[in-house]
């Protein structure tokens, strides 16, 4: 970064030496203070964000009916009748998830593979913005699609009997296509940002493109692929008109993918659309998942972060 | 794996290479491979492309198609002497009301807006409305409607004698123009398309200002040593990795709940609408304000990250004060680049339905808000309540909401290319 690296008396963004402003002005550092604070909203939200999960999760623990053993050990969340295992809820979440990166990663990596080792550069510039398309269609349109298209195309498939009309395979479907531009842009910067020497040391020795893009230039871009996998996973866990579409609405502690279930953020949802009054459990259980879902994927975040900056190979 | 054409060297060296026939074969196995994945690699694009060529025919499927529609009455029973019901007079129609509603409702419609002052196409819609009362018995989508359509006249027949089937866009200018009902026939999406415009009003009020500083603050203030202005760049960067239903969460007990004095307006002394309780307007902008936040002070830094060092280094040559180089000289830069972003950002906002409804969107509203403290709902959130009624007519009804949600945002985004595109001109004459 510009100015980073100047040492002390210059200011960043190639601003005059320091010692230059002898008498500071009051309205510049005004200005300075208010975009400081700008700034500091963000933190602000975070903090806000721990603070508010926190307290209402801190609410949901305290009453007598919940215990923190059989919230994640039960295996049923039935509000009504006081059960609050959140099993059910989480391994709806992470069936949906894993089906999406089934078909997302795969995916993502060929057409990221495909764009920076293959495609011309026409090819590219027509194919990006059509994949950034797919990624700027809100997810309730998703939501739709997979309730009016992906289900009964699954029921067509499988049968009848066996796919129901609410199901984690479909939402998860879905996802994945949601997820795909992600993951193919996230890797093709990573890919394009090998340096070409690598390449034409790869067909010097003799080998096809498919080697070089294989086992060459993935390798080498590995740090980046892994960390656009990870925020994939993330985004997936986090989504929610998808699954609170054509998931289910009802937790259901299942492993088939063709049957009803309801994912922690599907849970939100309902509980939060109906009439819900404050200081009732349910309203303090939901931030409780709330708490555990931002804490997922904030971990994951964090690790992707992690592995870019650990396991980056430098080029120079 | 090793490739089975690289021999070790020992072996080459006592003369043991493959033969050439041998080596030739492996040449092609591999160059075969090759082959055989370059097509995988374009298929998984192509399939890509094809999930968004099934996402688009399925919602424009939906959106047009053949209707059998049922009437209480039958409109040409209504005929007064032989000149059809849609042309006649309003004072004929008035009486077709009179004779055919209790008095009780005609009482009603008289106070809501005296009878003289009606207008003849209101009067005419009362009557189709109460009288006519026409609903909706089977939809069909539109490749059923073109490729099949002697089965579908003949299926309404068979199930439906009494109906009358035509082919209904749901997408017209009354579906933009009028108020959501629960009638499928008559609802439409104005106050949900206001209740969109008015949320995003407020997100952009907000975010944009705030980010834009935020931006400044770090790419121009902002020792990036320091622990403080570290944490904040991390952190922007992990908000912005927050599933966005935790905003929803965060805008529900911080907005809505704590702040409920301001948001519901009830501080303006009954400005507001009263039965809200800070489900509003202002606490959906706020939320998705900063939701769209982390994004547009990213998009921002790169945009004045962009900006050359020369322009800064000439202002302060000319012996500019610090404010005065970002604000005379940095910020024209980098503008065009920042308000691609914010464009995007908001067309992200626009599209954002889940927080919006742990913020609590009311479920039906058919007035139109008249400010930010009034309730709300937003086109996601018809779209959304429409998908998740049973009947086929509803799912048609989304389906065109949709519609009218991605011409929007494929407007806003345009306008972003464009944008991009001037700006890069701009330089390349620069």
């Amino acid at each position: 970064m510009a100015g980073a690296g100047q040492g002390d008396t210059t200011v960043p963004g190639g601003g005059p030496p320091l010692d230059l402003r002898r008498k500071p002005r009051l309205a510049e550092t005004i200005i300075q203070g208010f975009l400081f604070l700008c700034g500091a909203i963000s933190i602000l939200t975070t903090l806000g964000i721990v603070l508010v999960l926190g307290r209402e999760s801190l609410l949901f623990f305290a009453n007598e009916e919940v215990d923190l053993l059989k919230f994640f050990g039960g295996t049923e969340w039935q509000p009504a009748i006081g059960r609050f295992g959140i099993w059910p809820l989480v391994t709806a979440t992470f069936m949906a998830s894993l089906i999406a990166m089934a078909v997302a990663l795969p995916m993502g990596l060929c057409i990221a593979i495909y764009l920076s080792e293959y495609a011309g550069h026409r090819a590219r510039s027509i194919l990006k913005p059509i994949l950034e398309v797919l990624a700027g269609i809100p997810t309730v349109v998703y939501g739709y699609f997979a309730l009016t298209f992906m289900t009964p195309l699954l029921r067509v498939i499988f049968g009848r009997d066996l796919v129901e009309i609410y199901n984690t395979a479909s939402a998860g479907i879905v996802i994945g296509i949601l997820v795909i531009p992600l993951v193919s842009s996230m890797s093709e910067d990573a890919l394009s940002a090998v340096p070409n020497s690598l390449r034409q040391a790869s067909y010097g020795l003799g080998a096809t493109r498919l080697e070089t893009a294989v086992r060459i230039v993935v390798p080498a871009a590995l740090s980046g692929v892994a960390a656009a996998f990870i925020v994939a996973i993330s985004r997936a866990i986090g989504e929610t008109m998808i699954v609170a579409i054509a998931a289910g609405a009802g937790p259901n502690f299942t492993f088939s993918p063709f049957r009803a279930a309801e994912t922690m953020t599907g849970h939100i949802v309902r509980i939060s659309g109906g009439d819900l009054s404050y200081d009732s459990i349910d309203y303090n259980s939901i931030f409780a998942i709330g708490l555990l879902l931002f804490l997922i994927t904030l971990s994951l975040n964090i690790l992707s972060q992690w592995i870019v900056r650990r396991f980056r190979e430098e080029y120079e | 794996m090793a490739l089975r054409s690289q021999q070790p060297v020992a072996q080459r060296a006592a003369g043991l290479m493959p033969s050439r026939a041998i080596s030739h074969k492996q040449v092609k196995v591999r160059q075969r491979r090759g082959h055989i994945w370059a097509v995988i690699f374009q298929l998984a694009l192509f399939s890509g492309i094809i999930a968004l060529g099934a996402l688009l025919y399925n919602i424009v499927n939906q959106s047009f198609g053949y209707v059998a529609i049922i009437n209480e009455i039958d409109p040409a029973e209504l005929a007064v002497d032989g000149v059809p019901l849609n042309e006649l007079p309003k004072d004929t129609l008035t009486r077709i009301l009179e004779t055919n509603i209790s008095k009780g409702l005609m009482r009603r419609y008289e106070n809501d807006m005296p009878f003289t002052e009606r207008s003849r196409e209101n009067v005419h819609e009362l009557i189709l409305e109460r009288v006519v009362e026409p609903q909706v018995a089977a939809t069909w989508s539109l490749a059923d409607s073109i490729f099949a359509r002697t089965r579908v006249f003949e299926e309404a027949k068979e199930k439906y004698p009494d109906s009358h089937v035509y082919f209904r866009s749901w997408l017209t200018t009354n579906f933009v123009s009028k108020a959501q009902s629960s009638e499928p026939l008559r609802a439409g999406v104005r106050t949900a398309i206001f209740g969109s415009l008015w949320v995003v009003a407020i997100t952009i009020l907000f975010s944009f200002p705030i980010g834009v500083g935020a931006a400044i603050y770090l790419e121009e203030y902002a020792h990036k040593e320091r622990f403080l202005n570290r944490l904040i760049q991390t952190n922007i960067n992990n908000l912005a990795g927050v599933p966005s239903i935790i905003y929803g969460m965060l805008g529900l007990a911080i907005f809505v709940r704590m702040l409920e004095v301001f948001t519901s307006g009830s501080f303006l002394d009954g400005g507001g609408d009263t039965t809200a309780n800070g489900r509003t307007i202002i606490s959906a902008g706020l939320t998705l304000g900063l939701l769209i936040l982390p994004l547009i002070i990213i998009n921002g830094q790169e945009a004045i990250r962009a900006v050359p060092h020369s322009l800064r280094q000439a202002g302060f040559g000319l012996g500019a004060t610090h404010w005065q180089v970002i604000w005379h000289h940095v910020l024209p830069g980098a503008m065009p680049g920042v308000l691609t972003g914010t464009i995007l950002a908001v067309s992200r906002a626009i599209g954002e339905t889940a927080p919006l409804i742990v913020v609590g969107a009311s479920t039906f509203i058919a007035v139109d808000p008249n400010g930010p403290f009034s309730k709300f709902t937003v086109l996601p959130i018809q779209i959304y309540q429409w998908t998740s009624r049973p009947q086929d007519e509803f799912r048609n009804l989304a389906a065109a909401a949709i519609l009218v949600l991605l011409i929007l945002l494929l407007s806003l985004n345009a306008s972003a290319v464009l944008l991009r595109n001037r700006f890069n001109r701009n330089q390349a004459n620069a």
